[in-house]
C-alpha cells in the first residue's frame, strides 16, 4: 500500500450563479482505489467530477494529486499547458457521450495512437500493433481498425473511447456515466472490459454514475450526493445493504428488481 | 483446542436500523453483543428467524456498520500481524482485511455479467497474486469438488440453477485459505450429497485451523460442523 492518497480533494465548492452545484466536499482516493459518486440528475456529481479533472475551477478548494514523479501538485494552480500535459500522459477521462471523447475524424487506430504518442511512442509498427491490441480488448473487429469513429455504433464508440483513455496505462481515470444511454447487453460488454482493466491496471478512479448496480460492480467506495453535498459515504456494499441517510435509503428501495 | 487464542473478539457490539420512510422508525437488533473465535473453532450463530444472526454475521464482515461496539481480528500483510479494528474502519482497511484474512459464503451469488465459472471462482487468489494458471487450476479442482459438471465451467453462473450458483460461490469463497470464515446458510439449496461434498470441505478447513462463524438451519450440518453454540436473542426478547 502506498504512502499517501492519490488524489485528495478538500472542501471544494461550485456556484453557478446563486446555484451552489457543489458544496464543501472532501475526500482521499487511494492508490488502487475505485470511488463511485452517485445521485440522481443534478445532485452535483459531474460537477464534482470536472473540478477534480482541473475542467472547472472551483469557487472554494482544492485538488492535490500526487504525480508519479514530481511529487504533489495543486490541480488548478497548475498552467493550462501543464494541466493538459497530465490529462495526456497520467489521466484519463471517459465521458458519457464517446463523441466528445473521441476525434471523430480520425480513424479508430489514430485515435488510441494519438494517446501512445503523447507519451512518446514513435515507432509506427509499434502504435499500430498496440493499438489492434486494444481494439481486440474492447471486442471490436480488427478489419474496423482504420474505420473513423463515425462508422461506429454508440457501444463500440464507448469501448473505442475506454481504449484511447485505458492504452496509455494512466494512474487516475475520471469517468463520467459510461454506460449512461446505451442498451443493458452493450452495458454489460463496457462493464465487463472495465472492471477487468481496473482490476489488472490497479487504476485509481473516480466513476460518476446514477445506475447503482453499475456502482455495485465496479466501485470500491461510494459517495452519495443530494443537492450538491455529500449525504453519505462508506465502502460500496455497506452504503447499498446497510443505507443510513434518507436520501440514500430512498434511492436503495427504488431499484427495480430483476 | 484450549490452547489456541482467539482470531476474533467481538465485545459491546449495539446495530440498530433506522428507516427513514417509516418515520424514522428504530430497530435495535443487536445489544451488547460479545464472542470470540479461535482457530479450528467453529461457532454457530443459534437463534429464531428474525433473532439477528445474519446481522451479526453480516457486521462481522464489515457489510452492515454497527453504532458502537468492538470487532477486533487478527490480520497479516507484508507488514506483519496485528489486530485491525473493524467498527468505523476506513474502507480500504475493511477491503484489505477481506481480501488476505476473512471470507464470506452467502446464499446467494452475486453474479458478475459475461464471466465466466471458472473466472468467478479464481478471482480472489488472483488478487492475492496467484498466477492465472495456478488460480484456475484451484478453481478446477474445487468445482469438481463441489460437483459443477465441467461443461458449466466456462459459462457465466447466471442461468446456473439455485444450488449450482451456491457451490460456485462457496468455491469463490475457500479458494484462498482465509484464517476466518463466515458462512451464512452455505447448504440452504443443496442436496443431500452436494450438501455433504460442502460440508467436507468446511470441515476440512476448520480441521487445518480456520476459525468459523457460520449460520446453519440444517441440524446435520450444524452438528458435523460446530464446535460450539452463540445463541442469538433480539433485544427485548424472551431469553
Amino acid at each position: 500500500m502506498a504512502d499517501g492518497p492519490i488524489l485528495a480533494a478538500r472542501s471544494i465548492t461550485k456556484r453557478f450563479g446563486s446555484r451552489v452545484a457543489c458544496r464543501a466536499v472532501s475526500f482521499d482516493l487511494w492508490p488502487g482505489e475505485v470511488l463511485g459518486v452517485v445521485g440522481e440528475s443534478g445532485s452535483g456529481k459531474t460537477t464534482l467530477l470536472n473540478c477534480l479533472a482541473g475542467r472547472l475551477l472551483p469557487d472554494e478548494g482544492s485538488v492535490g494529486y500526487e504525480t508519479a514523479s514530481m511529487g504533489t501538485v495543486d490541480v488548478h494552480g497548475l498552467s493550462e499547458a501543464r494541466r493538459r500535459l497530465l490529462a495526456r500522459t497520467e489521466w484519463g477521462f471517459v465521458n458519457q457521450d464517446a463523441r466528445e471523447g473521441l476525434r471523430m475524424a480520425v480513424s479508430a487506430g489514430g485515435n488510441i495512437g494519438e494517446r501512445l504518442m503523447a507519451i512518446g511512442a514513435r515507432h509506427y509498427g509499434n502504435i499500430r500493433q498496440t493499438a489492434a491490441d486494444w481494439l481486440g480488448r474492447g471486442e471490436i473487429d480488427l478489419d474496423r481498425l482504420d474505420d473513423r469513429p463515425t462508422t461506429y455504433s454508440g457501444g463500440m464508440r464507448q469501448r473505442l473511447q475506454i481504449a484511447r483513455n485505458l492504452v496509455s496505462e494512466p494512474r487516475l481515470v475520471f469517468m463520467d456515466e459510461p454506460t449512461g444511454g446505451l442498451d443493458v447487453s452493450v452495458q454489460a460488454r463496457i462493464l465487463d472490459l472495465l472492471r477487468s482493466l481496473v482490476d489488472r491496471m490497479h487504476l485509481s478512479a473516480v466513476l460518476v454514475t446514477h445506475d447503482l448496480g453499475v456502482a455495485r460492480l465496479l466501485t470500491h467506495r461510494l459517495m452519495v450526493m443530494q443537492g450538491g453535498s455529500v449525504v453519505e459515504h462508506g465502502l460500496t456494499d455497506q452504503v447499498l445493504d446497510d443505507p443510513h441517510h434518507a436520501y440514500t435509503q430512498m434511492l436503495v428501495a427504488s431499484i427495480l428488481p430483476v | 483446542m484450549n490452547a489456541m487464542l482467539p482470531v476474533l473478539r467481538v465485545s459491546g457490539l449495539n446495530k440498530s436500523f433506522v428507516m427513514h420512510a417509516q418515520g424514522d422508525l428504530a430497530l435495535k437488533v443487536l445489544n451488547d453483543v460479545a464472542l470470540s473465535v479461535a482457530p479450528g473453532e467453529c461457532l454457530a450463530l443459534v437463534g429464531p428467524s428474525g433473532s439477528g444472526k445474519s446481522t451479526l454475521l453480516r457486521s462481522l464482515y464489515g457489510n452492515y456498520r454497527p453504532q458502537s461496539g468492538s470487532i477486533r481480528i487478527r490480520h497479516r500483510d507484508s507488514h506483519g500481524e496485528g489486530w485491525v479494528e473493524l467498527v468505523g474502519a476506513e474502507p480500504r482497511v475493511t477491503l484489505e482485511v477481506r481480501r488476505r484474512t476473512m471470507g464470506f459464503v452467502s446464499q446467494f451469488l452475486r453474479v458478475i455479467p459475461r464471466v465466466a465459472a471458472l473466472d468467478v471462482v479464481a478471482e480472489p487468489a488472483l488478487r492475492l497474486g496467484a498466477s492465472l494458471e495456478e488460480a484456475r487450476r484451484r478453481a478446477e479442482f474445487l468445482l469438481g469438488a463441489l460437483g459443477i459438471p465441467e461443461r458449466l465451467w466456462p459459462l457465466p453462473p447466471a442461468t446456473f440453477s439455485g444450488g449450482e450458483q451456491q457451490r460456485v460461490n462457496i468455491a469463490r469463497s475457500l479458494i484462498t485459505n482465509y484464517p476466518v470464515l463466515l458462512l451464512d446458510e452455505p447448504t440452504a439449496s443443496l442436496d443431500a450429497d452436494n450438501r455433504n461434498h460442502v460440508v467436507e470441505l468446511i470441515r476440512h478447513r476448520r480441521d487445518a485451523g480456520a476459525a468459523i462463524v457460520g449460520i446453519f438451519h440444517d441440524t446435520v450440518v450444524r452438528d458435523a460442523l460446530a464446535t460450539r453454540l452463540h445463541n442469538v436473542v433480539l433485544p427485548g426478547a424472551q431469553a
